[in-house]
């Protein structure tokens, strides 16, 4: 049977892990290599790295990054920030990476997924949506939230996969960083009309509001960063729970 | 020291990566006498079966590989190119396991499918070897019901050569073993501990492996 996949996130900026970071053991909290193989090594079922960085030099740093990653990991990578066309997700690709994320370039420009599937294949992209509830309709934003657009989520959720995305990571910007859980009914809702996998991100406050997500959401995977990164919930032991729960899972 | 076929297709980093953290000795090529001559060879995944053979026959290479006689190893794609024939693009293969290639979804196999699948199959499956277990060398030290990372809309049936099955709206060939030749639908070099016992266990096959018998 598919395991339902638990992904930790790391927010990369200049080189360095943002959020701190609460591993006994590690040498340098701040080192995404050093963290990307603890977490492979607990059991994490894939890692992503996201590139916060907004100069120039720090998107250099972060490609070499991802070459030294996917040197020490032994499962999927995938990395997202500031790809805005099919160049720049060749040249993660050719670091290694396994898969890219694109969020608000292809909102901003909606052919760039189809031009990443084209060449690379719909594996090879996910396409990740920030969504709100705005007088009772989920309106996708941008910029952390901050943005609305004129897009609705299940009809752009739609279209991205009409386009070649191959999974959708959705993030309810309602729920996000409130650790109140994940808005479960819109989640099914979202799996059962896409014939794509969806990740659910952003609201994590306890291993019940993944477990949540993954069955009564219908989510294919759960990602999540804070919960892991200042060690509140460990993948091994949230991995053993929702096992016990029942739910499918890739245990060590 | 290992070759693995760079046929054109895409990007090889991974299986690279995975033999790097191992330690082993490897070399990414198209050179047919580097290949013939390898301790070990690695055909990988990726891309789309009939592109796929069609680059393989472009080089010669749709002839060389059959007539292998050291260890070779088919991963995804690589694997489904060295079976009988592909549903994807309806494409003869090099006919080396005597598997026929189909589409997860194949109308054949969706029907009377209740749970709509999603494709690709993208994650994390367990294999089983068929009758418990088995002596394929490959798989030593592996338990049934491992975990193994997958990402593939198409995948052999079973037969003859079924060394390890994996279930996702059919039961399908997880690993394919004959003679010298394996095969894996799953990627080794993304799954974690799994993966990289498998590929341990591969490049400790050594010297001219008994040929499969000739039909």
């Amino acid at each position: 049977m598919l395991a339902k996949r638990i992904i930790p996130c790391l927010d990369i900026k200049d080189g360095v892990t943002v959020k701190g970071v609460n591993f006994v053991g590690l040498r340098n909290v701040g080192d995404p290599v050093e963290l990307a193989a603890r977490y492979a090594g607990e059991g994490a079922d894939e890692l992503v790295c996201l590139d916060i960085s907004a100069t120039l030099e720090g998107r250099k740093t972060f490609a070499s990054l991802v070459e030294r990653i996917a040197e020490v990991i032994d499962i999927p990578f995938t990395v997202g920030g500031g790809i805005s066309s099919a160049e720049d997700a060749g040249r993660l690709l050719l670091s290694g990476a396994d898969k890219v994320s694109v969020n608000s370039a292809a909102v901003k420009r909606p052919e760039l997924i189809n031009e990443i599937a084209s060449r690379y294949g719909s594996q090879f992209i996910v396409a990740a949506i920030d969504a709100r509830q705005i007088d009772g309709r989920w309106t996708v934003t941008t910029h952390s939230g901050s943005r609305p657009t004129d897009r609705e989520l299940f009809s752009w959720a739609r279209e991205v996969v009409d386009r070649g995305a191959g999974e959708i990571l959705f993030t309810s910007m309602d729920n996000d960083g409130t650790g109140k859980g994940y808005p479960c009914e819109t989640f099914a809702a979202l799996s059962d009309m896409l014939p794509v996998p969806v990740i659910a991100s952003g609201g994590a406050g306890s291993i019940r509001d993944i477990a949540d997500v993954l069955t009564t959401g219908k989510a294919d995977a759960a990602l999540a960063a804070s919960i892991f990164h200042y060690g509140q919930i460990s993948i091994p032991q949230l991995k053993t729970e929702l096992s016990l729960l029942g739910i499918p899972v890739r245990l060590h | 020291m290992t070759a693995i076929i760079d046929y054109g297709t895409g990007n090889l980093r991974s299986v690279e990566n995975a033999l790097k953290r191992l330690g082993a000795e490897y070399t990414v090529t198209s050179d047919t006498g580097i290949i013939c001559s390898a301790d070990r060879v690695i055909l990988p995944g990726v891309g789309e079966a009939a592109t796929a053979m069609k680059a393989l026959k472009g080089t010669g290479l749709d002839r060389i590989i059959p007539a292998l006689r050291q260890p070779v190893l088919g991963i995804c794609i690589g694997m489904q190119l060295m079976c009988s024939r592909s549903e994807e693009g309806d494409t003869p293969c090099l006919g080396i396991f005597r598997a026929d290639v189909r589409h997860l979804a194949s109308p054949a196999v969706a029907a009377g499918e209740q749970i709509r699948l999603k494709i690709p199959e993208m994650g994390w499956n367990s294999i089983f070897r068929p009758g418990g277990e088995s002596s394929c060398r490959l798989l030593a030290g592996i338990e049934d019901g491992s975990y193994v990372y997958y990402v593939h809309s198409y995948a052999p049936d079973i037969c003859e050569d079924t060394a390890a099955v994996t279930e996702y709206g059919r039961p399908f060939s997880a690993v394919l073993a004959r003679g010298n030749f394996f095969g894996t639908q799953f990627h080794p070099e993304k799954s974690g501990g799994i993966g990289q016992r498998i590929l341990q266990n591969f490049l400790e096959m050594t010297g001219t492996c008994r040929q499969y018998p000739e039909k």
